[in-house]
């Protein structure tokens, strides 16, 4: 390595090739997740515009039904599995070591395996389309008994290649949380205790635990469906003596708190981004720390809260209800942390900052129809309707995927050393903002007028908020368009960007835009004091006045 | 490509054990699931056993559990003599702790084909193979990693740092065996439902 003096100089242009290739460097990871995850995004986002193009009238025109049991199916399992879980992988890897000074992960190519991998499940998985039958059609949760039919009595079939896409992907994120989780324990700045780490740490290590406990049970209870449907075991079956309800608990025991896994590195964005915008520390820092392994406890005991029709007793739902309303007790702490740091700040309202504003309202407005679906006699009025689909598309769009564009718009000029331009983030922001209302709005109202979810033709008195939501729906789909625009020209020709844009407090803002390839290098600054100091005009690091200097220095030099 | 690994690691030089032991205790959630599942079908059956089969046969499994144990003692062994830098022993220890992974294996293998049912004889034979064949899988995964590691031991100067790999490999042979255990007294002891 060259970089003998600090701070580290700026890396030499490198080729695009190395975005294409086995690398092991976490940031050419992070750039190869993202960039796959927003490939697979544009293909489950396209999945929604038929679903929603099929619904904007109560009759079934526009697909087969059959094949709309796929469309939908296909949407949810490649928004999550393919577009959420490595979008995010993709900022821990760009972050993690960045915010940590670690100079890359602790398996550099275990790190590159797990990535390698989500194009191989993809593929597995996008080919079920063009297998006799076509992809799997049982929902993304994959119920037996439809999950372990297969009327065509093909060995390759949607449904097996769905439960090899879902166990492969879990291989990959366990590979992902082993790095991720090894490397925050591990590799941190000399004077970065615990309570020194950046919240977005707190909350990846929180999130990759829970990877960690609940994947191994979905893989499990996938091994097993896949017995059930293509060897001929019963495990699910009653008439060999097995019990379907046991893989809904396999299922949900990972996938309630995949939605944790999801939405806490996004609670961590936010708290890295409201106080950068609002020129204040984070409210009750250490809280929100904790709060993090508060929700990773509680959220481990929720799961039968989505199996209260599934014929469970009456003391389970008793207890899950209880166990599931605690879970607002954190949740709350984190959000009156955030209010407490705009509260009085100097907002300065950026696109990340629009992002974080509008992706706290609308999670706001989740939490507080997550309570509602908690409550056992609400769960089983409104459960399978689009109450429930309203419900989470405010939490994983409204809430998580705002704040996913958020930490993209926010850490762009560090990882690509170019500025995104803020006309068409502005303009994306206000796209997103009401197509997302518009479109998951009208799906409560829905709900509980009681029109079912997964169904193609509904009675026309539902007709009016339908129209609606689909009308939100292609706006979405239109506000992806200045995204990409913003994200291809100013790649290609925005503005250099200095090394803190943002005059942000971070580990990752010592660094040039962009970093070199091991970062800090030998030069890890010790850190001494807590993160989010703004206003208090303390330094971060030692000797963090010539390191700056040095930096502009670099800067106007180049 | 510069390879950026090695001068941190130095400084922390636990990492590769970290991560396995972080391996591990996910990994024992499979296990949890399936012996979940496995306790929860079988509470709930009202024909646990097919048509035909007594029961279990107890003999060569508690001989195998018997050798599974005292490969976890003779693995401790080797790793004394490790610490000690008797290679020799070391040497020695490992492969009778190698020998006995294989006996283990033998053992299953025989009594599997001496079974009156199969993998699809409903949710007894399904779970009973499914368990004990998951089990045996990480057995298997045990012993090549030990012979990886007799391997590596002829290597010179593999041994001047720390261990890990022989550490990971002896953490990994117990944790098979702690399996077993609970394995055993789930599908043999307990046989009445």
């Amino acid at each position: 390595m060259t970089s003998a003096t600090f701070p580290p100089s700026p890396p030499e242009q490198e080729s695009w090739s190395r975005y294409f290739g086995f690398n092991t460097d976490a940031k050419v990871i992070g750039i190869q997740y993202i960039v796959t995850a927003f490939f697979f995004f544009l293909i489950g986002g396209l999945l929604a515009m038929i679903i929603r193009g099929e619904l904007i009238t109560p009759a079934s025109d526009l697909v087969d039904r059959t094949v709309y049991n796929g469309i939908y199916t296909m949407h949810g399992t490649i928004m999550l599995f393919l577009f959420i879980f490595p979008v995010l992988n993709g900022l821990n890897n760009l972050l993690i070591p960045t915010m940590i000074g670690a100079p890359d992960m602790a398996f550099p190519r275990l790190n590159a395996v797990a990535f390698w991998l989500v194009p191989i499940f993809g593929t597995l998985l996008i080919a079920s389309f063009f297998v006799p039958g076509g992809p799997a059609y049982s929902g993304w949760w994959s119920y037996p008994p439809v999950s372990i039919q297969n009327p065509l009595g093909h060995f390759i079939n949607g449904q097996g290649l769905w439960i090899t896409a879902v166990a492969l992907s879990g291989v990959a994120s366990i590979m992902g949380a082993l790095n991720f989780v090894t490397t925050i324990l591990r590799m941190r700045a000399p004077g970065m205790g615990f309570f020194r780490m950046p919240v977005f740490c707190w909350t990846a290590l929180a999130a990759q635990s829970l990877q960690l406990i609940g994947l191994p049970a979905l893989t499990g209870g996938a091994v097993m469906l896949l017995m059930d449907l293509s060897f001929g075991t019963s495990f699910y079956q009653p008439e060999g003596g097995g019990d379907p309800v046991l893989y809904q608990h396999f299922f949900w025991f990972y996938s309630h708190p995949a939605v944790y896994v999801i939405i806490l590195p996004v609670f961590g964005i936010f708290s890295e981004l409201f106080p950068v915008y609002s020129r204040k520390p984070l409210f009750g820092y250490v809280y929100v720390c904790l709060a993090s392994f508060i929700i990773v406890g509680l959220g481990l005991v929720v799961w039968v809260h989505h199996m209260f029709p599934s014929g469970v007793t009456q003391w389970m739902r008793n207890l899950f209800m209880f166990t599931t309303m605690l879970i607002a007790v954190p949740t709350g702490v984190k959000v009156f942390a955030w209010l407490g740091t705009i509260w009085r700040g100097k907002l300065r309202l950026t696109t990340p900052m629009l992002f974080c504003l509008g992706g706290l309202f609308n999670f706001v407005f989740a939490g507080i129809t997550g309570i509602m679906l908690a409550t056992v006699p609400v769960d089983i009025h409104v459960s399978n309707t689009y109450f429930v689909v309203g419900h989470f598309h405010y939490v994983i769009y409204g809430a998580a995927v705002m704040g996913i564009f958020a930490a993209v718009y926010h850490w762009f000029p560090k990882f690509i050393g170019r500025m995104p331009y803020e006309g068409l983030g502005k303009l994306h922001f206000l796209l997103t903002f009401v197509g997302a209302n518009l479109n998951f709005l009208p799906m409560h109202p829905l709900g509980l007028m009681g029109m079912p979810r997964r169904v193609s033709s509904y009675d026309p008195e539902f007709a009016f908020w339908n129209v609606l939501a689909s009308l939100g729906a292609f706006l979405l789909g239109v506000s992806i368009i200045p995204f990409l625009l913003n994200m291809v020209s100013a790649w290609v020709r925005g503005d250099r960007a200095p090394h803190n844009p943002w005059n942000a407090i971070g580990l990752e803002w010592l660094l040039p835009s962009p970093p070199p390839e091991d970062n800090f290098g030998e030069h890890v600054p010790t850190v001494i004091s807590r993160p989010y100091g703004y206003g208090l005009g303390e330094p971060l690091v030692e000797h963090q006045a010539e390191i700056e200097r040095e930096l502009t220095l670099q800067e106007a030099s180049a | 490509m510069t390879a950026t690994i090695p001068q941190h690691q130095s400084e922390h030089p636990k990492h590769n054990l970290t991560g396995f032991i972080i391996f591990l205790c996910s990994e024992s959630v499979i296990f949890l699931a399936f012996f979940s599942g496995f306790a929860l079908l079988k509470t709930s059956a009202l024909n646990w056993l097919p048509a035909g089969v007594e029961g279990l046969e107890w003999r060569t499994p508690l001989i195998n559990t018997v050798v599974l144990i005292s490969s976890s003692g003779t693995i401790w062994l080797a790793e004394r003599c490790m610490a000690k830098g008797n290679l020799l022993g070391f040497r020695a220890f490992w492969l009778v702790t190698m020998a006995l992974g294989a006996y283990f294996l033998y053992g299953q293998a025989v009594e599997w084909g001496g079974l009156q049912f199969g993998f699809t004889s409903g949710v007894f034979g399904g779970t009973f193979y499914l368990l004990t064949g998951f089990h045996g899988l990480h057995v298997a995964t045990g012993v090549f990693l030990m012979g990886l590691m007799l391997v590596k031991s002829f290597i010179p100067q593999n041994y001047a740092g720390g261990e890990q790999g022989v550490q990971a490999t002896s953490l990994f042979w117990h944790f098979v065996d702690v399996i077993w255990i609970i394995l055993f007294v789930l599908i043999y002891v307990w046989q009445r439902s």
